[in-house]
């Protein structure tokens, strides 16, 4: 256990009396693995671990949670998942306590799977800027910078915005030195052609189970979404990659202007599709239009909410 | 005429009821000649304009998409056009990542007194999609073609199974 987390506990300890419920990591089924932990009392509290193996973006479980006295465990991106939430009233924020830590980086598994070769995994050790990898086949060990999650590699915020408690400040870089490609610098240097096709083949795979639905703590409409809606009729049934593609597309711009690339759509699908790309080239483009970034201020207007007369970076266009 | 080789493409409408949808009316009604590919779906207001409508129609097989409202400033309901104009650029992003050539896509203000700028605006468009030549479709998947049965190329990486496939055919 690390001294992060020693302290982690004490803090939550002190705030436990007053809280129903805390949010957390504890280990998984495996040592790849991590799981959300529900900390109610001291117990519990004993079973909590964090890391950069524990990823779950746990924000995604206050709106369900809403009217509660919750405590959480927080990384610089999900303060901005919880700021969005504030931002759109989903929760309160007097209803919770955020425990803030400063992250080094979270673990991409399907990236340690690729970088031993498939090999079956059977532990991982994390320390530092390293990361141990035992397989049936023998010891790896790989730069943790190589096997982060994509959102790792363009996240500005590794301390939480917003936080009523820290543990442990921490100022030091996460990607020291060159960092690998992400899905969307792959697709930035594809012709169009090649990324219609890129989608076709990565799409033809998913099966549809809406994880990376379940999974956005954004996606709030709950029983209501319009990807099983009759009436209106946005998708059919028809197993193919065009309607599983028109899904994401649904999903992309139902978050534009307020996906914070907390990457949970991507770490949650099971088919290892890579659909935070998507939402990322979106936001980048949010960026540079309305020069606005979801997740960063409770107080601001959401950029397609609102309109300027004379809109300083969209130019008119001809029809040639 | 002007279109290529007498062959059409589909290009889809979406005009608003007050202004380009009256300025596609006066062109009419003045008879200018107008290429022939263009289907126009009316709407109140360009604000009605959901961008998922642009790609439904792109996912569906249309060759080129063209949004048409009133100018900035003379919106029926005073802001739609406002709104659809920040939306409409957003969409512009999703569609080049999607790999959906931008061009395709088209937003304009035409009101309904400018029947020679429709006519100019639907000439110039059709061009450019003429240019471009159809879209692509995922006619390549077994799962949409029905070739069920293709060799199928299957990579496995680790324990929980994640494969990728790909179509060979
Ligand atoms: S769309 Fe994906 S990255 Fe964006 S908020 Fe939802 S889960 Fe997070
Ligand atoms: S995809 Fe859209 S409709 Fe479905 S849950 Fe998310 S935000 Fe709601
Ligand atoms: S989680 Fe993956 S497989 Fe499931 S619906 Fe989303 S993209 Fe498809």
């Amino acid at each position: 256990m690390t001294q992060h987390t020693q302290e982690l506990r004490k803090l939550i300890a002190q705030e436990l009396p007053n809280l129903d419920v805390v949010l957390a990591w504890t280990h998984g089924h495996n040592s790849l693995t991590s799981t959300p932990l529900f900390i109610t009392t001291q117990e519990d509290l004993e079973k909590l671990d964090s890391g950069p193996m524990h990823v779950q973006n746990l924000a995604a479980y206050l709106p369900s949670l809403k009217g509660r006295k919750v405590g959480i465990v927080t990384r610089g991106c999900d303060s901005r998942t919880i700021i969005e939430l504030l931002q759109e009233k989903l929760i309160e924020r007097k209803n919770i306590t955020i425990f803030g830590i400063s992250c080094s980086g979270a673990v991409n598994i399907r990236a340690v799977r690729r970088a031993v070769n498939g090999e079956s995994v059977r532990s991982v050790q994390a320390d530092g800027d390293s990361i141990t990898v035992t397989t049936n086949h023998g010891t790896h060990t790989l730069r943790m910078q190589d096997v982060l999650m994509d959102k790792c590699y363009t996240c500005t915020n590794q301390t939480p915005i917003i936080h009523d408690h820290m543990v442990i400040a921490q100022t030091a870089d996460h990607v020291p030195g060159d960092a690998p490609q992400t899905t969307l610098d792959a697709l930035d240097s594809m012709e169009p052609g090649e990324r219609f096709a890129f989608w076709e083949e990565h799409m033809d795979r998913c099966i549809r189970c809406y994880a990376c639905r379940n999974a956005c703590p954004l996606c709030v409409c709950k029983d209501s979404c319009v990807a099983q809606s009759r009436d209106p009729h946005w998708l059919d049934q028809s197993d193919t990659p065009r309607e599983k593609l028109m899904f994401q597309a649904i999903h992309a711009l139902h978050s534009a202007g307020r996906c914070t690339e907390c990457g949970e759509c991507e770490r949650a699908c099971p088919m290892g599709i890579p659909v935070l790309a998507m939402k990322q080239a979106l936001n980048r483009r949010i960026k540079h239009l309305f020069d606005y970034q979801a997740g960063m201020d409770a107080q601001s207007t959401p950029p397609l909410f609102m309109f300027r007369q004379q809109e300083e970076n969209i130019k008119e266009r001809d029809a040639r | 005429m002007p279109v290529l080789e007498g062959k059409e493409l589909r290009i889809v409408g979406f005009l608003c009821n007050w202004c380009s949808y009256g300025g596609a009316d006066t062109a009419g009604v003045g008879r200018f000649a107008q290429p022939t590919d263009l289907r126009i779906i009316k709407l109140p207001c360009t604000g009605r304009v959901n961008p998922l409508f642009v790609v439904r129609a792109f996912l569906n097989g249309a060759d080129g998409v063209l949004v048409s409202g009133c100018h900035p400033g003379d919106c029926h309901y005073t802001a739609g056009n406002y709104y659809a104009r920040r939306r409409l650029e957003v969409l512009r992003e999703l569609l080049d990542v999607m790999g959906i050539n931008p061009e395709r896509f088209h937003y304009t203000w035409v009101s309904a007194s400018e029947g020679q700028k429709w006519k100019q605006v639907v000439s110039d468009f059709t061009a450019r999609i003429h240019a471009l030549g159809p879209a692509a479709t995922f006619t390549g998947c077994p799962a949409v073609t029905g070739q069920i049965g293709a060799a199928v190329e299957i990579g496995g990486i680790g324990e929980t199974g994640e494969t990728g496939m790909k179509a060979a055919g």
